[in-house]
């Protein structure tokens, strides 16, 4: 039997948050709260990071509810298990390129970069893409080969190996996944990406229930 | 496997019903969106493409609803298309649950759209559909101009050059119609798919045609796309998505099956 989680969908006018919702409620476990509010934060058990659209923007829109103060510390000191999605898990870097040098929340060391493809790869890169796992992790393990997954992005992140649960073969090996402790991020989306992405989501929450809980 | 290329039914919707015409007219009612998208979804569809061929603004209001109800229940990729004017109109559509917009006329008569609309939501969710005619006499080079209206009135644009220019303005993919071929069944115009597809580095959606499966092949093979769009040969059940997927894995196509 699993518990029911508190989830704080971080709401700071970036993007996908009907989606997201969408998808936890078609799960039907766990209560979500869009929400920016300190306290509503404080009380929740998950922290799940959207976003879609620029990173300058979105870093601008964090700092203006002082969430990133707020959310490093959940994150940081709380060590609540948190997840980012998309432009979401680009936000868990240091920094980025994307238009400009722009400071992330630095949850994860590493950094982010334009997809500088061979020729014929177009960007954005999107479409379906299999996953190719780098490391075990209670995520992706036993999808099959046909682990795909929806992307939409023009930037992906670089680190160390050590945090790097998935990716995908574009032209070059793209990050699709990555792990830090309690912090989680997935480039592609699971709200868009059908069966596995349920699945994926699934999973992350058990994840989340078994970590907090340990 | 890398990237699979995509297959996207569309959904034309008037007053709250699929619809399908040939050339924009003789319209024939192939059922309910959502009971439509389900279909698809089940069927292994890539995408869904929701495009709004009713122009009056109380309509707009029921389009939102139908794709808060397709998102709430349809987990892969939708796109809204059609009277997408303003930030406004993408923003709503967004809220409501779309992952892209498809911008077209609006394109044509302000170029700057895009590229505010690409600077405030991200190009990942700015498609710029582009209507195309050929317009080259037989033995000439060819030609492709955009038409707008339906197909009804003419621009005086280069496709090609067009394309370009939404793909500079910040366009994150481009939607490309023949309206010589949309409804025919009889394929995509090949040429102007591939001329585009050459043309600009985002993923090129080739539409307008489809008849048979082959016409899938074609696009990608000799179109180039990335990503096929078709509305009839599905909506009347003439062909699942999963057919038009394996014939195009047989091909040789990468697909997720």
């Amino acid at each position: 039997m699993t518990q029911s989680l508190k989830v704080a969908l971080i709401d700071y006018g970036m993007g996908n948050l009907k989606s997201i919702k969408n998808v936890i409620a078609h799960i039907g476990e766990h209560e979500v709260l869009l929400t920016a509010d300190p306290v509503e934060i404080d009380q929740a058990d998950v922290v799940f990071l959207p976003g879609v659209g620029a990173f300058g923007d979105a870093m601008k829109n964090l700092r203006a509810r002082n969430l990133d103060a707020i959310l490093s510390e959940q994150v940081l000191v709380k060590k609540k298990p948190t997840i980012g999605i998309c432009l979401g898990m680009q936000l868990l870097f240091e920094r980025s390129a994307e238009g400009g040098d722009h400071q992330g929340l630095g949850w994860i060391p590493g950094h982010v970069e334009y997809l500088d493809l061979p020729a014929g790869f177009r960007v954005p890169h999107i479409g379906w893409n299999d996953l190719i796992l780098e490391q075990d992790n209670p995520f992706f393990a036993g999808l099959g080969a046909d682990s795909n997954f929806y992307f939409v992005h023009s930037y992906h992140a670089i680190c160390d190996p050590q945090y790097l649960l998935a990716t995908v073969d574009y032209g070059m090996k793209v990050t699709a996944a990555v792990q830090k402790d309690n912090v989680v991020g997935m480039q592609f989306h699971p709200e868009k990406s059908q069966t596995n992405g349920l699945e994926t989501m699934r999973r992350f929450f058990q994840w989340a229930q078994e970590y907090r809980h340990a | 496997m890398g990237l699979a290329k995509r297959i996207i039914p569309c959904l034309d919707v008037d007053n709250g019903r699929v619809v399908k015409g040939v050339q924009f007219v003789d319209i024939r009612d192939a059922g309910d969106p959502v009971e439509v998208a389900k279909r698809y979804n089940e069927q292994g569809a890539d995408e869904i493409t929701f495009l709004d061929i009713t122009a009056s603004s109380d309509d707009r209001e029921t389009t939102v609803h139908m794709v808060e109800a397709i998102a709430a229940e349809v987990f892969i990729p939708l796109t809204v298309g059609g009277g997408i004017r303003t930030c406004e109109d993408i923003r709503r559509m967004l809220n409501a649950g779309a992952d892209k917009v498809g911008i077209n006329t609006a394109a044509v008569f302000n170029p700057e759209f895009v590229r505010e609309a690409a600077e405030r939501f991200g190009s990942q969710c700015i498609v710029v559909a582009i209507d195309a005619k050929k317009v080259s006499a037989e033995g000439e080079p060819d030609k492709w101009e955009i038409f707008t209206h339906g197909g009804r009135k003419p621009t005086g644009l280069d496709a090609v050059e067009w394309a370009k220019k939404m793909v500079d303005l910040g366009a994150g993919e481009i939607l490309l119609t023949s309206m010589d071929r949309d409804g025919t069944k009889n394929g995509f115009d090949l040429g102007v798919t591939r001329a585009i597809s050459e043309a600009v580095h985002v993923p090129v959606i080739a539409s307008g045609g489809v008849g048979n499966l082959q016409h899938l092949v074609d696009g990608v093979i000799e179109g180039k796309a990335d990503a096929v769009l078709a509305a009839s040969i599905f909506h009347f059940a003439e062909y699942s998505i999963q057919e038009a997927k394996e014939t195009m894995h047989a091909a040789g196509i990468e697909m997720r099956l």
